[in-house]
């Protein structure tokens, strides 16, 4: 450890790729971060990097078009290593007083870390609005697809459903297509006119915009069934409602059906911002989100002192943004710190993330999240499967307790009270809430959030030994 | 903004608590006129996060008559409120860890002989036979039948609900910004939005009730703490007691759904004036007395950590009467981190205090003028 290290020893969570810019940033101005990864291994989600046991696939088979991009932030984390204090395997699932609370998996012990400054690059997971039978065994999430088939190198059917909306949608079916599973069909809720209409904003990524075109087209080469504007209707299951049978939709003139073995949906992702919440981190609705998100400036400075955010756990904009601001967050930390950065490079990053959002728009109006999903969403529907909670139950807990926010919500139908704590039902109830109450979304609130970040094993929470302990 | 709102009722009420709820329910009960103002939401701060324990056992022997009547009130809680709010007379179980504690149970038994808490004490064979799940250190307790536990988070709204269906008329996200005398009445101000005129005022406002209690200048030492709470992701059911712990410690009960509550092991800590959680050596304090009381825990996960922000006074009695300065001003706060079993038996106490100028319930223990000034 250098002199200047020993003084400023920042901590970032996270190792996807801002939290590897980030760390890059900082180790080339001569300290030597630690970094904390809940996965055994750096990429984050989009370059995931497999289990070394498995057999090694390439860059390109793995990552297709961001090969080299993959590549890239992999040998960029491989050169950092020994000048960085890396903790694989380690979730943080608290935050107190200057200190994280860290679970180290594989020695199953727990820590907790002092740190001066923060990098929170805690990533996103998907957003799931829920549809009649997906609980069913056999259906995923998007991410949840292209997580089986990155890391463990396997398909989740043999002849598999896309359904959902998003950039995340199409792209994932053509990794299927590509890897030999039979993709059955890509059901969009959005319509081509919506992406008509987007066109003009997304052509300020114009390679980004080009690959989604050349999915949309070599599926539709490859004979794919690709339909858009449609509403979903539910999951089929088997006679013994034992596993997927199929998916049904309405295109807008009649209800149709498609048998498929294995389901995978999503309307594109949620930021994770659990850790920012326990930080003390100030929340604000973002529009283009449809989400309450940790405020920054252009830098990533948080409203915490210390606190800085970046990638898509501040807000999802996609893969190199994430670089872009972990890089920017780490010239802030250092900056802030009196140590002297390159203030062109500072500027050229926040040139480049500005510029990202006038796409990003663009994005969202090219897919955007279903408005009437709340209004079809029938009693039934699961929306918290944790708890077992229905659409039918939150809308009681409006109508006959007068709830009108989120936490309110919560308390008197369970809702986020299971083991996700919200992530993955939060976005869900808030959307009827908001349906139910007449609200306008963002008035709802949002959860908030509580440790441990996720469940932790009480045998371990009953020793948290002193720093360096999970190493 | 279009003006305030001037509303003219028999009684103001700050705070919708389950005491201010309840007293609200209670005084629409007797046909007297009530506007309550909350903060926030009803039910949303001590009253609705709490570890639901809904017991008499252990409490001063003083506040037994309180906690007897809240007894029969809890006994009729669908019928008083809409909802039984998931109360189960499940039985509330005190363990001992040693002789000097099994004897100290003995003593509370003999001294709460005239309340008729049914106390029972349990210990070697048949503590193993009637409960295999307690780990070794746990030599005996004292286990009340009637005594259970109750959901904190859909209880106490249901009292402000219950008052609001009776007639009250309750404001929430009203914070009381002035409150005033002028010797006739009371004046209580929420910004712009209203203004409540009324010749009784009831101070319910928790934690926050000792600003209140000054501006009629009454200075009680009344301070903030933060029991640390957790709960387990859902496990095979096995206990239906609620337990505690003699001379301290932890606490915890199982729900029908399988997740266990623990609270006690130390303090949380305050985020600001209004919010708290646990802290992590009160978790890990909790963590490993519940692993040695339960050994079945040891493989289990906390899925959740939460706290709130009680009133604490330094007797651990609550303030519950009239104003020593004030006609017509009541007092009903502190109840020091055991205020949801009792806390419907106090609202009806001071709904009485208002109509008749006396409680049927002895509460001189809980008077104000304990903490007044000895005059130099
Ligand atoms: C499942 C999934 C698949 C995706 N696939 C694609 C894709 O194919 N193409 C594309 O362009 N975009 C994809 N995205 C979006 C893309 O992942 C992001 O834009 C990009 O990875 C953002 O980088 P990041 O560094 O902000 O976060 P991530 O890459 O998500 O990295 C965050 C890291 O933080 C770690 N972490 C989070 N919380 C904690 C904690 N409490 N303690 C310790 N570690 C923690 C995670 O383990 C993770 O490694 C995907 C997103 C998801 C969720
Ligand atoms: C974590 C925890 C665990 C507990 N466990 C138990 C238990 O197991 N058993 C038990 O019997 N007791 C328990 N208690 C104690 C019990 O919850 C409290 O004693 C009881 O709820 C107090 O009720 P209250 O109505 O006085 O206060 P509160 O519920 O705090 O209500 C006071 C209300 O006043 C409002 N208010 C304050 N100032 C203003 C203002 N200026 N204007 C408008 N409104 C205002 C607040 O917003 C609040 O809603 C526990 C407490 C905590 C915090």
């Amino acid at each position: 450890m250098t002199a200047s290290s020993a003084a400023v020893q920042p901590v970032i969570v996270g190792a996807g790729p801002a939290g590897v810019r980030a760390a890059q940033a900082l180790v080339a101005h001569g300290l030597r971060p630690v970094v904390i990864d809940e996965a055994s291994r750096a990429g984050g989600q989009i370059y995931r990097r497999p289990p070394a046991s498995l057999a090694q696939r390439s860059a390109q088979a793995l990552y297709g078009f961001e090969a080299g991009r993959a590549d890239a932030v992999h040998a960029a984390f491989d050169a950092l290593r020994e000048r960085i204090d890396y903790r694989p395997d380690s979730l943080v699932w608290n935050a107190q007083g200057g200190r994280l609370d860290v679970l180290h998996g594989p020695t199953r012990s727990t820590s907790s870390l002092p740190y001066g400054q923060l990098i929170v690059a805690t990533g996103a997971t998907d957003r799931v609005l829920p549809v009649p039978g997906w609980t069913l065994p056999g259906v995923y999430t998007l991410g949840g697809a292209q997580v089986a088939l990155k890391f463990q190198g396997c398909a989740i059917g043999e002849r598999v459903a896309f359904m959902g909306t998003g950039p995340l949608l199409y792209l994932v079916a053509y990794q299927y297509a590509k890897a030999g599973a039979k993709v059955a069909a890509v059901l969009d809720t959005a319509r081509l006119a919506d992406q008509l209409a987007a066109a003009p904003a997304m052509l300020r990524q114009p390679a980004v915009f080009a690959k989604g075109v050349y999915y949309v087209a070599w599926l539709r080469a490859h004979g794919v069934a690709l339909h858009g504007g449609v509403r979903p209707l539910r999951v089929l299951g088997d006679a013994q409602e034992s596993r997927v049978a199929g998916v049904a939709w309405h295109d807008g003139r009649e209800e149709r059906t498609l048998a498929c073995d294995a389901v995978g949906f999503g309307h594109a992702l949620r930021s994770e911002t659990q850790l920012a919440d326990l930080l003390g981190c100030r929340f604000e609705f973002a529009p283009l989100h449809r989400a309450h998100l940790p405020v920054r400036d252009a830098a990533g400075r948080s409203s915490v002192r210390g606190v800085y955010l970046a990638g898509d756990g501040a807000g999802i904009m996609g893969a190199d943004a994430a670089e872009w601001a972990g890089e920017r967050a780490a010239l802030a930390l250092l900056a802030d710190n009196g140590v002297a950065v390159d203030a062109a490079r500072a500027a050229e990053l926040e040139r480049k993330l500005q510029k990202l959002g006038g796409f990003r728009e663009g994005l969202e109006r090219a897919f955007p999240v279903p408005q009437d999903w709340a209004a079809h969403a029938n009693d039934e529907l699961v929306v918290c499967r944790c708890e077992n909670i229905t659409a039918g139950t939150l809308r009681q807990a409006v109508a006959e307790n007068g709830a009108d926010e989120m936490n309110r919500l919560k308390a008197l139908s369970r809702v986020g009270m299971g083991r996700c704590q919200g992530r993955m039902c939060g976005a869900a109830a808030a959307e009827i809430l908001a349906h139910a109450t007449g609200l306008p979304l963002q008035q709802v609130g949002r959860l908030r959030g509580q440790a441990p970040i996720k469940p932790i094993p009480i045998h371990l929470a009953a020793a948290p030994s002193a720093e360096g302990a999970g190493e | 903004m279009s003006g305030r709102k001037t509303l003219r009722t028999d009684v103001a009420i700050v705070g919708g608590g389950i005491v201010g709820a309840s007293a609200a329910l209670a005084l629409r009960q007797m046909g007297i006129g009530v506007v309550l103002l909350e903060r926030d939401l009803c039910g949303s701060r001590s009253s609705g996060v709490n570890y639901g324990g809904v017991r008499r056992q252990g409490r001063p022997i003083d506040q037994l008559p309180l906690a007897q009547r809240a007894h029969r009130i809890w006994g009729r809680l669908r019928e008083t409120i809409g909802t039984d709010g998931e109360y189960l007379r499940s039985g509330h179980f005190k363990i001992a860890r040693s002789e000097a504690d099994m004897a100290s149970l003995e003593r509370y038994r003999a001294q709460s002989r005239d309340f008729d808490l049914g106390l029972e004490l349990i210990s070697d064979a048949r503590l193993r036979e009637r409960c295999p799940w307690l780990g070794t250190r746990a030599v005996g307790g004292s286990l009340c039948a009637e005594d259970g536990q109750a959901n904190p988070r859909l209880v106490s709204p249901a009292f402000a609900l219950a008052a609001q269906r009776a007639g009250a008329q309750v404001f929430e996200r009203h914070k009381v910004e002035e409150v005033a005398h002028d010797g006739q009445a009371f004046m209580l101000r929420s910004g712009n939005a209203l203004e409540v005129h009324a010749p009784a005022l009831l101070n319910c406002a928790g934690a926050w009730a000792g600003s209140i209690a000054a501006e009629f200048g009454e200075e009680v030492p009344l301070q903030s703490g933060h029991p640390a709470m957790a709960v387990t992701e859902p496990l095979p059911f096995f206990m239906d007691w609620s337990l505690g712990v003699e001379g301290g410690g932890i606490y915890c009960r199982q729900v029908a759904r399988g997740n266990l509550v623990l609270g006690g092991g130390g303090k949380g800590i305050a985020l600001d004036a209004d919010r708290a959680r646990s802290d992590r050596d009160a978790i890990a304090s909790l963590s490993a007395q519940a692993v040695e009381l339960l050994p079945a825990l040891r493989h289990a996960h906390f899925i959740r950590t939460w706290s709130g922000t009680e009133g604490y006074l330094p007797d651990r009695q609550p303030v519950l009467g009239p104003s020593r300065t004030t006609p017509g001003l009541f007092h009903g706060f502190g109840f020091s981190g055991a205020g949801f079993q009792i806390g419907p038996a106090a609202g009806e106490v001071l709904a009485e205090l208002v109509r008749d100028g006396r409680s049927s319930t002895p509460i001189e223990s809980f008077s104000i003028e304990r903490f007044t000034p000895t005059p130099p």
